[in-house]
């Protein structure tokens, strides 16, 4: 691991190149982690993997986390590897959402007249979806040009936090099925809730 | 009526897409692949997954840290302590708890009995595929003697939530290394006998040798770890790179392979159950004194005994198991090697007694992406070869 001088002298190194790339660094629990903008990411990735006395060429972990009620909220990481020095660094980038509060609440089942009747939120949302009906998303560009491993792992955190990776080849659901509504790892989708279609159910109740 | 094609026709120039699973027993689980087949020639391939996607990491954010234990273990469940390590090991990174030298050995030794049993899982059904029939049998009669041990020590066969945050929760049972010592010393002379029964067998041979192979650079661009990367001459071993429980003080080898194909695959496993054997018989010889769980009340649960005499203990008990701890804010990554390459472990807690965010790397999810460079160009058939010696577990892929 570079340790926290170290962390400081790579962050010196990539603002000579890139100037504002890098807004933060933390050195937590022995493990160093550079926060990035994300509009400049794939320079910094690209940094880490090529410039000389770096090599962080192998990416093991893509994945992201809701820091809610944090803001900037959603933070993607990349866990890169260097594996001649055996060394891990963390790089953060931090998104706003672009969308708040206009997350679509999922179905969830409440006892109406008819018996059990799927019917949307039970509280309103606080604010009306926009009139395209189109979603705003966050966006980030992807990195499967630089690490060919993150296709999956892009469309892993597309799936579940509604993060999108501009110029990914192919951003699909990938673990949910593709008619699903909502990103359910965001901190504000509940646990449970969700309709269970048995065919009891659907005969009787439909 | 539809033309019938004449005798001698050319059959070969039409793609055909096919449908392979999700409940094909050559999946190794509910995996789906989208194949185009030009005649016997895969052309393109696409796997599906999610199919037993049963949302554990989402699960696991409204549970109190040491109940998210068992959930992690059902993620791949053919390697379950290796998710507890991956996990209980986050935990204690996070918190900064020191597990105790005893502790560290006899997880050492359950991870490595853990390796021995899921590459015989892997070996018996993957022999099963290319129609070696009784391999089955035979590895799962020592898988079973594995599973004995497991619930000698555990209680359980298998998903033992055996580690805790701190160490692990029971010490080990009067005649179980009696009954280890058996094992380790029949276990070489049957992987010895495995090697017997396929290393000359013609069918096997020639099924395995020259398919399949991807380069070591490919590999490591698609993020590929475990036996699939040593297998194409990589020498990279989490257990080596990393200091984690009792590796460093371990005397093993790394099994690497030369060409990369699906026989190098299969030697670096077998090669890799030996080893474990040996790390097995290390860690047992030289299994310290002392207690096997860490002694810090806020985290670890205080000894049935003193519930009985000491209020402090009921209080401390009673504290941990409703509300559980509180973990201060803050992030880690920890990364094990498991079976089947880099286990992974993203935590993140927010000061509350639940985490706010709980991520696996699986090593199959990410192994599986190599599956296409496997087999497009190749026959059906070695990619049904192909995706025996990937080995994924799709409960580990889809979590």
């Amino acid at each position: 691991m570079p340790d926290a001088p170290g962390l400081e002298l790579i962050r010196g190194e990539i603002e000579q190149d890139h100037p504002g790339a890098v807004l933060d660094t933390s050195f937590d629990r022995d493990q160093p982690a550079l926060v990035v903008d994300p509009a400049q990411i794939v320079a910094v990735l690209s940094w880490l993997r090529d410039a000389p006395g770096q090599g962080y060429t192998f990416l093991s972990s893509l994945h992201a986390a809701d820091y809610l009620p944090a803001e900037p909220r959603f933070g993607v990481h990349y866990e890169l590897l260097n594996r001649d020095r055996v060394e891990r660094l963390r790089v953060k980038a931090m998104l706003a959402d672009p969308g708040q509060g206009q997350t679509p609440q999922p179905r969830v089942l409440s006892h109406g007249e008819g018996g059990l009747v799927a019917s949307p939120g039970q509280t309103p949302p606080p604010h009306p979806p926009p009139a395209e009906g189109k979603e705003l998303l966050p966006e980030i560009d992807s990195c499967v040009e630089l690490f060919p491993t993150a296709e999956f792992q892009e469309r892993e955190v597309f799936d579940f936090f509604g993060i999108v990776f501009t110029g990914h080849p192919d951003l699909r659901r990938i673990l949910l099925p593709d008619d699903y509504v909502g990103w359910p790892q965001r901190r504000d989708f509940p646990v449970g809730g969700e309709p269970v279609t048995f065919t009891y159910n659907e005969r009787n109740y439909g | 009526m539809a033309e019938i094609a004449p005798a001698g026709a050319n059959l070969e120039t039409e793609v055909m897409t096919i449908n392979i699973g999700p409940h094909h027993p050559a999946t190794h689980g509910v995996l789906r692949l989208v194949v185009d087949l030009e005649g016997e020639i895969v052309r393109d391939l696409k796997p599906v997954i999610g199919y037993v996607h049963t949302g554990i990491e989402k699960s696991c954010e409204d549970k109190s840290y040491w109940k998210v234990i068992p959930f992690v273990e059902r993620m791949d469940y053919v390697s379950y302590f290796f998710q507890m390590e991956a996990f209980c090991g986050a935990v204690e990174r996070l918190v900064g708890l020191e597990i105790p030298p005893r502790a560290k050995y006899l997880r050492t030794i359950f991870l490595e009995l853990n390796r021995i049993h899921s590459h015989l899982v892997w070996l018996g059904t993957t022999a099963l595929d290319l129609g070696a029939i009784s391999m089955l049998w035979y590895c799962f009669r020592e898988r079973d003697k594995i599973l004995d041990l497991f619930e000698m020590a555990t209680g359980q066969r298998m998903h033992t939530r055996y580690f805790q945050v701190g160490g692990v929760i029971e010490d080990i049972p009067l005649g179980f290394e009696a009954k280890l010592r058996e094992f380790i010393a029949d276990m070489p002379v049957r992987v010895g006998q495995y090697q017997d029964l396929l290393d000359r067998n013609e069918v096997f041979l020639s099924r395995t040798k020259g398919t399949g192979i991807v380069p070591r650079e490919r590999l490591l661009e698609l993020g590929v770890t475990g036996p699939l990367l040593r297998a194409a001459g990589e020498p990279w071993d989490l257990r080596k790179a990393f200091d984690y429980l009792a590796y460093p003080e371990m005397d093993f080898k790394v099994p690497v392979g030369t060409v990369g194909d699906n026989y190098d695959r299969y030697r670096v496993r077998v090669a890799e159950m030996v080893e474990s054997v040996r790390i097995v018989e290390q860690a047992l010889d030289g299994l310290p004194e002392g207690p096997f769980i860490a002694d810090d009340r806020k985290y670890v649960l205080p000894p049935r005994s003193e519930l009985s005499t000491s209020m402090e203990s009921l209080i401390h008990h009673f504290k941990l198991v409703t509300e559980g701890y509180r973990v201060e804010a803050g992030e880690v990554y920890y990364a094990i090697e498991s079976p089947r390459g880099e286990l992974g472990c993203y935590l993140l807690a927010d000061g509350s007694a639940k985490p706010a965010r709980v991520h696996i790397r699986d090593a199959s999810f990410v192994n599986l992406q190599a599956f296409k460079d496997m087999s497009v160009g190749t026959y059906v058939a070695d990619m049904i070869c192909s995706l025996g010696m990937l080995d994924p577990i799709l409960g580990g892929v889809d979590r």
